[in-house]
């Protein structure tokens, strides 16, 4: 008869990587949603996730094996190494290939890294937007980021240990507060201005969600507000979208004006909890907030606990629900909705969540009055907008500007007009997601719904300028294959249909209805906006730019 | 409850009840709309991720997942809408475009197929996705993965995860790159992987899909069956329902139906065990035992090779040998040499015969069944304490527990379907509480995990027993109405402190106080047990104290509270009910009861014993010492089961005649004079009562091979050259006379459970439904109420010493079923646990000098056996653990035979031994 086995089913458990586990872990609480937190400890203490620190982290966690496996294979910026694979080198050199630093010429630093890079020390990858886009392009070693990178400057930074990221010099607490910061907050707090002024002020000031999709917030508090039960904030640091870097920006000037913008919302709504989810790019703001936070708190001014939490390089995190899941420690799925997540939200509460700059906006609206804020826009558009501009200008940058400014203005008013030697051919009104408009369009207000009749939006209001030396059909392609590196690959329409366009808009000849038919039905039937408008580059090329289009 | 709304749907408008998706308003409606990644099935969560389902609402930006979406008041949804066909088609496609086509998908016939040949999607203008992973993977024993096929749909992942709570799948990497993943990304054959096959059942392509329909490489679908026939599983007590697949009288596959305690959900025994039926050893020919062939009780027979020992022989002078023997025996020794055991494998039509047989033939009680070593002390205590020895509830009363209790028990293994209920419950926020000295599968979802010292429940029962009177939080006005005997279970139970029996049973005082705290203020807790309770010589105190914490607490006779002892066999309930035990009648009537008596001598015609007869490990003593001469075993291996296998297997070996019905030569049929072929559950028509009291019908799927023959044919034959003169038409008939004497049964004639498929007891009449939590009104004794036992300690019979410093335990494994007759038959079962084993601690492993994978000699004073060491991280320091289906490597070749005095049940959990 046959002999018995010897061993249980599957992967046995690694006595000395359990060991090292619980010293990088400590004392914190094996709480479910901290799983990515954990995993980036182990990832930041070993250079990656070996097989048996998967499975240690699962048995410390009492999760299966395949709840830790599915996340850390979710994020892009875990490495697993299984038995008898080998591990990273030391240090990742991530070249950003996105539009914007692909425009700067991205194609050809990565070419002359790969050649140049010293062997099994550093591996360079391509990596989508690192969020530095007016310094394009950009090559990131290890934590450091490489402005105007050139392979002579990534190799000095190598050859002179530089891998961290630096500590922006920011606006700290004490000269906030000196500036009359956190009166407005405590202004609240003690009664001298109430929860429903506040929202007034929000909706006379016409103050709408500035991560992209532009909802009153007034109305949003109203809604959180009008919820029963404990109710939680979340702010959407998550700032993925290429071409798009004011989020960063204005954290790394001035992160207390945000903060006290959030626990202004929080008091106002009535959130117990706020965690603010910043994207894992922004390794050296990442440093700045943790210190600021705990100043705060030092200070006795955190009011309402804040929790900083770390993406993991998922753009799709962006997408609030997909968020939350990540919150929870989950692979960053979007929701369905209804229930929306002011309803039913994270952990299953209603939440109020917030783009960095719509809370960076609130202490000057409240000082100022919302007549102050709703005056500032231009073609019938109020407020205030922080454009991240990149592309074929001279002065590249964050530029304030009123709502509705027009893209020529921007240009001309803001950026010193176009790089030298460069003609507008077109540009990116919203970044990735929001088409692509020609010249011939460059006067018209670039507001939340401006620009539907051409099939485009201002998003997050990254702007990214081309000129004649660019090809708009490998900027389309370019932006396709993001979308495809990007989806979660939950729904079949945004899953297949963005790797379907990207191989189909790489060949030679296109079927453009075909083509048409894939992005309808990614339109119509993706979860979330993400695949509902991954089609909008192709379908803005067909329109504007295509052999044969009205330019 | 809300009421319901009304929308229009398709220009129609219909009503939605709350918590209706269009998908399921259109599906009453026979609207059909394609789905993929939802299943329909019960506990499946929709995800609306396929967007195969995808409807039109009016006013809305997008298309929406019918599945997942609830329609408003006067929402105008339209299903056919060319912008939603069209983007249905569109998914299609996309699809498509990366699978293998339908000539040469993994399934052709899978519902992905199904519903493109409706939908009729464009084909050949969408480039394939460029393969990234390994797409084929046929590590796994059943199970193949073509992921070629996979939609990326999750139904898999649900499968394991919240049908059955298994954890193995995820969904792993993102984008195109998305695919089930198992464990850590590994092949799915070195995973943890139970094989439950629940994401077999559920994918829509065929990229999981079971081997035993599929070519020798797992690649392509190669078989379809020619019928499927719905019936239950054979296996443990849980009693799930199975639909069939039947190839040329072979079975080739099986599913889960949606029957009362599975709702589709089956483990690896109840799926791919199957084909045990037709192994080459099964038995087609009667036989009779050589004249030259004598008798030994270390004489072993090849199964495949048994013609030394035995000849073949015609059914009638099998018959007339095995009647004419015991029959000699009666009249040499009296009828109180003659024993009987029936099996809990077997119907209750089959139980019932089988025990009458014994009864009416030779006026004995000396009839009992594998019951005995499993829960006789729980039913001792049961019917001592609450007046039945059934559950209270069913194990799904597990569904809407505030706190479960499992104690020695690991239904994971054991009761792998019921485990699933359990895991649910504690996802849900329910606290479970598990104690069990070794680590427990569950312990990962429990809120208490307590490895308390082996042998110690009573001290640790009695703990929290007095935590809860000690802290009031007992339920006086509960026990004032139901229940007897609470002060001097107080006075009892009061210098049993959690500081005193810490030290005995090593759980911190401070744990036994929340444990039971968390018990008796939940607003319903429930208690379920197994074998680490019973099988001790202190198993019935065990049990009484189990029985103590509900009735104190009134944690019992509600819908989600009670007691629940996990059932071990397929019919151990329903034989038990039907009197397959030696101190009752069908009814659990006790034979020592004058009037009962009378009322069934009138029935079969002739005085019966009044004595109790004597039980399993009685009748192979009384074998041994030369007062049972002879024997009828039906279906029942006491050669592998039984305590102390040498002396059992001594005592069977001294029998004058031994008659043994089996479909195998079992171990226990090496000893016989007479082996009479006979029929797998799969071949038989007859009910089978579950661990939940629910009375189910079992269906035959196939014919018995050769010469085999259905048991109830053999016993009436049997029963009729004894002179009994018994007239069964059909397996109704004997349903119908058993239920003559069982007043339980009585809102359950044979056509209603032929109807139903599965009806609980007692039901109050024809009609109303079964009721399955039972003493909401009081208890089955003569004052209505329940009484408390105390309990004192009793330490375990053989402790460690220096001689044999180890505590052995023995039970099952997940793949293995009780003595491994019919699992180790079965192909698949048998790779995946292929020999005997003797698991342990790596570090003890190590601390004896060895090495997991080599073999070693384990011994107590009964006896040694070789096997495989294996290690184990939840055995706890000091223990070893031997399955007891491994005849090569035989546990109760070990095991102790000391007595629960109650209960008779031998202290198989237990013993002192050493690894030599």
């Amino acid at each position: 008869m046959a002999k018995g086995k010897g061993r249980q089913k599957g992967r046995a458990l690694d006595e000395a990587a359990s060991g090292r586990l619980r010293i990088i872990l400590g004392a914190r609480p094996r709480r479910r949603d901290l799983l990515i937190e954990f995993l980036h400890l182990v990832q930041d203490a070993e250079g990656h996730l070996s097989a048996a620190m998967l499975k240690a982290l699962a048995h410390e966690m009492r999760l299966s094996e395949a709840e830790v496996f599915e996340v850390a294979s979710f994020y892009h910026h875990f490495d697993i190494v299984k038995e008898g694979e080998t591990p990273p080198p030391a240090l990742t050199i991530r070249v950003c290939d996105s539009v914007s630093c692909m425009i700067a010429g991205a194609e050809k630093l990565v070419a002359a890294l790969a050649r140049g890079a010293p062997p099994g020390q550093a591996r360079v990858v391509r990596v989508p937007c690192v969020g530095r886009c007016e310094a394009a392009p950009v090559a990131v070693v290890g934590q450091n980021p490489v402005a105007h990178a050139t392979p002579d400057k990534v190799y000095a930074a190598i050859a002179a240990g530089a891998t961290a990221a630096p500590l922006p010099t920011a606006l700290g607490l004490e000269d906030y507060i000196a500036g009359g910061g956190y009166e407005v907050l405590f202004s609240l707090i003690d009664g001298e201005r109430s929860a429903e002024s506040l929202i007034e002020t929000l909706s006379a000031a016409g103050l709408r969600g500035l991560g992209g999709a532009g909802f009153p917030a007034g109305r949003k508090w109203s809604i959180v507000r009008a919820m029963a039960g404990e109710k939680l904030m979340t702010i959407n640091a998550d700032e993925g979208e290429p071409g798009t870097f004011k989020d960063r920006t204005l954290l790394e000037a001035d992160p207390h004006r945000m903060l006290e913008g959030a626990l202004i919302a929080a008091h106002v709504v009535g959130a117990r909890r706020i965690f603010l989810y910043l994207r894992d790019e922004y390794a050296g703001l990442r440093a700045l907030l943790a210190q600021e936070l705990a100043r705060l708190d030092l200070a006795g001014l955190m009011t309402i606990p804040i929790e900083l939490r770390r993406g993991a390089g998922a753009y799709i995190c962006g997408e609030e629900s997909a968020m939350l899941e990540s919150i929870e420690g989950k692979r960053g799925l979007p929701r369905h909705r209804p229930p929306f997540i002011a309803e039913k939200g994270l952990f299953g509460r209603p939440t109020l969540n917030h783009n960095v700059e719509t809370l960076f906006w609130l202490r000057e609206i409240i000082e100022k009055g919302p007549q102050w804020f709703a005056a500032q826009g231009v073609n019938g558009a109020k407020g205030l907008r922080s454009f991240s501009v990149s592309g074929r200008v001279k002065k590249p940058g964050v530029k304030i500007a009123p709502a509705g400014i027009t893209l020529n203005q921007l240009v001309r008013d803001h950026c010193g007009g176009m790089a030298e030697g460069h003609v507008l051919v077109g540009y990116l009104p919203g970044g990735a997601s929001g088409g692509m408009l020609p010249a011939r369009l460059a006067d018209l207000p670039l507001d939340f719904g401006s620009l539907d009749a051409h099939g485009c939006f201002v998003g997050s209001h990254a702007v990214v300028v081309f000129s004649a030396s660019d090809d708009p059909r490998a900027i389309a392609l370019n932006l396709m294959r993001f979308f495809a590196h990007e989806s979660c690959g939950q729904c079949t329409p945004c899953r297949a249909g963005t790797e379907k366009l990207s191989q189909m808009m790489a060949a030679p000849d296109w079927d453009a209805q075909t083509m048409e038919d894939i992005a309808g039905v990614m339109r119509d039937a993706s979860i979330c906006g993400l695949g509902q408008a991954a089609p909008n580059p192709l379908q803005s090329y067909l329109r504007f730019f295509a052999p044969g289009a009205r330019p | 409850m809300t009421a319901p709304l009304h929308f229009t749907l398709d220009g129609v408008i219909v009503e939605a009840q709350p918590g209706e998706t269009i998908w399921d308003v259109a599906g009453r409606r026979n609207i059909a709309i394609p789905h993929l990644c939802h299943c329909g099935g019960p506990e499946y969560r929709a995800d609306g991720n396929c967007r195969a389902c995808v409807v039109e609402i009016a006013g809305e930006r997008t298309l929406a997942a019918s599945c997942i979406r609830t329609p408003t008041e006067s929402m105008i949804v339209t299903t056919n809408s060319p912008r939603a066909v069209k983007a249905r088609q569109m998914v299609f496609e996309l699809l498509e475009a990366d699978m293998p086509a339908r000539a040469d998908a993994p399934d052709p016939d899978a519902a992905f197929w199904t519903w493109s040949e409706k939908v009729a999607p464009r084909r050949g203008r969408l480039p394939a996705k460029p393969a990234a992973a390994a797409l084929h993977d046929a590590s796994h024993v059943a199970i193949a993965v073509n992921l070629a096929a996979c939609i990326a749909c999750g139904l898999c992942e649900r499968a394991c995860r919240e049908a059955q709570v298994n954890d193995v799948i995820g969904m792993g990497y993102s984008g195109g790159a998305t695919r089930p993943v198992f464990d850590l990304g590994d092949p799915m054959g070195a995973s943890t992987c139970v094989a439950c096959g629940e994401c077999v059942q559920a994918c829509p392509t065929g990229a999981l899909f079971e081997k035993s329909l599929m070519d020798a490489q797992g690649r392509h679908r190669a078989t379809v069956p020619d019928k499927i026939v719905d019936t239950l599983c054979p296996y443990c007590g849980v009693g799930c329902q199975t639909a069939v697949s039947v190839k040329d009288n072979r079975i080739v596959a099986v599913d889960g139906r949606n029957g009362p305690a599975n709702e589709g959900r089956l483990c690896v025994k109840g799926r791919f065990g199957f084909d045990y039926i037709s192994h080459p050893h099964r038995l087609t020919r009667p036989l009779i035992r050589r004249d030259d062939a004598p008798k030994h009780g270390e004489r072993a027979v090849d199964p495949a090779h048994p013609f030394g020992t035995f000849r073949e022989a015609t059914w009638e002078e099998a018959l007339a040998r095995a009647a004419s023997g015991l029959r000699a025996a009666e009249q040499a020794h009296g009828g109180g040499a003659i024993a009987g055991f029936g099996s809990a494998k077997c119907s209750n039509e089959e139980a019932y015969l089988f025990q009458k047989l014994i009864r009416q033939g030779f006026g004995a009680n000396n009839v009992d069944h594998c019951t005995r070593l499993c829960h006789a002390s729980s039913v001792a205590a049961l019917i001592e304490g609450v007046g039945s020895g059934a559950v209270s509830a069913p194990f799904r009363a597990a569904e809407i527990a505030d706190c479960i209790i499992v104690i020695g028990a690991r239904p994971t293994e054991n009761h792998p379907v019921a485990a699933t209920y359990f895991k649910q419950a504690a996802k849900r926020g329910a606290t479970l509480i598990v104690m069990d000295p070794r680590g427990n599968p569950l312990a990962r979802h429990a809120a208490h995990n307590l490895r308390f010292r082996p042998g110690t429940d009573v001290a640790l029962l009695n703990a929290m027993l007095n935590v809860i009177i000690a802290e009031g939080l007992t339920n006086p006005a509960y026990i004032a109405a139901h229940v007897d005997g609470f002060e001097a279970l107080a006075q009892s139970v009061a210098p049993f402190t959690p500081e005193a029996m810490a030290p005995l049973c090593g759980i911190a005082p401070d744990t036994i106080r929340a444990v039971a705290r968390a018990y008796a203020r939940a607003e319903r807790a429930v208690i379920f047990w197994g074998m680490g309770v019973s099988q001790h010589v202190h198993g019935t105190d065990n049990a009484r104290c189990l029985i103590a914490l509900a009735l104190i607490t009134g944690q019992i006779g509600r819908e989600g509270t009670g007691l629940h002892p996990l059932r071990g066999q397929n019919n151990v309930q329903g034989a038990s009910d039907a009197g397959l035990i030696p101190m009752m009648y069908p009814d659990y009537q006790l034979v020592d009861g004058a009037e009962t008596r009378a009322r069934f001598e009138a029935a079969w015609g002739r005085d019966l014993d009044p004595k109790r007869g004597l039980t399993v490990v009685e009748i192979i003593d009384a074998a041994h010492a030369g007062r049972i001469r002879a024997m009828l075993i039906m279906g029942e291996n006491p050669a592998m089961s039984d305590p102390d296998q040498t002396h059992a297997r001594a005592a069977l070996a001294r029998l004058d005649h031994l008659v043994v019905q089996d479909i195998f030569l079992t171990e226990t049929a090496w000893h016989a004079d007479v082996v009479l072929p006979a029929s797998a559950h799969a071949e038989k028509l007859g009910t089978f009562t579950n661990t939940n009291r629910q009375v189910q019908l079992g269906r035959p799927a196939v014919a018995p091979p050769g010469q085999a023959r259905l048991d109830v044919d053999i016993l009436v034959d049997l029963a009729n050259a004894l002179g009994l003169g018994w007239r069964y038409p059909d397996v109704a008939s004997i349903y119908e006379e058993m239920r003559s004497h069982m007043p339980s049964l009585a809102g359950l004639p044979w056509r209603r459970v032929a109807a139903e498929g599965a009806v609980a007891y007692p039901a109050a009449d024809e009609v109303t439904p079964g009721r399955e939590t039972l003493f909401g009104d009081g208890f089955p004794t003569p004052s209505r109420r329940a009484r408390l036992v105390p309990t004192s300690l009793t330490p375990p019979d053989e402790t460690p010493d220096a001689d044999y410093p180890l505590v052995l335990t023995t039970g099952r494994l997940l793949e293995h079923w009780h003595t491994g007759s019919m699992t180790r038959r079965a192909g698949m079962l048998d790779m995946l646990e292929p020999g005997p084993v003797i698991v342990m601690h790596p570090r003890e492993i190590a601390r004896h000098g060895k090495a997991a994978g080599e073999t070693a000699w384990l011994e107590t004073r009964r006896g040694r056996i070789e096997a495989t060491l294996r290690a184990d991280r939840d055995m706890p320091a000091g223990m070893v653990f031997v399955p007891f289906a491994f005849d090569e490597g035989a546990a109760n070749r070990l095991t102790n035979p000391a007595l629960d005095p109650f209960g008779k049940i031998p202290e198989l959990k237990f013993c002192a031994a050493r690894l030599a």
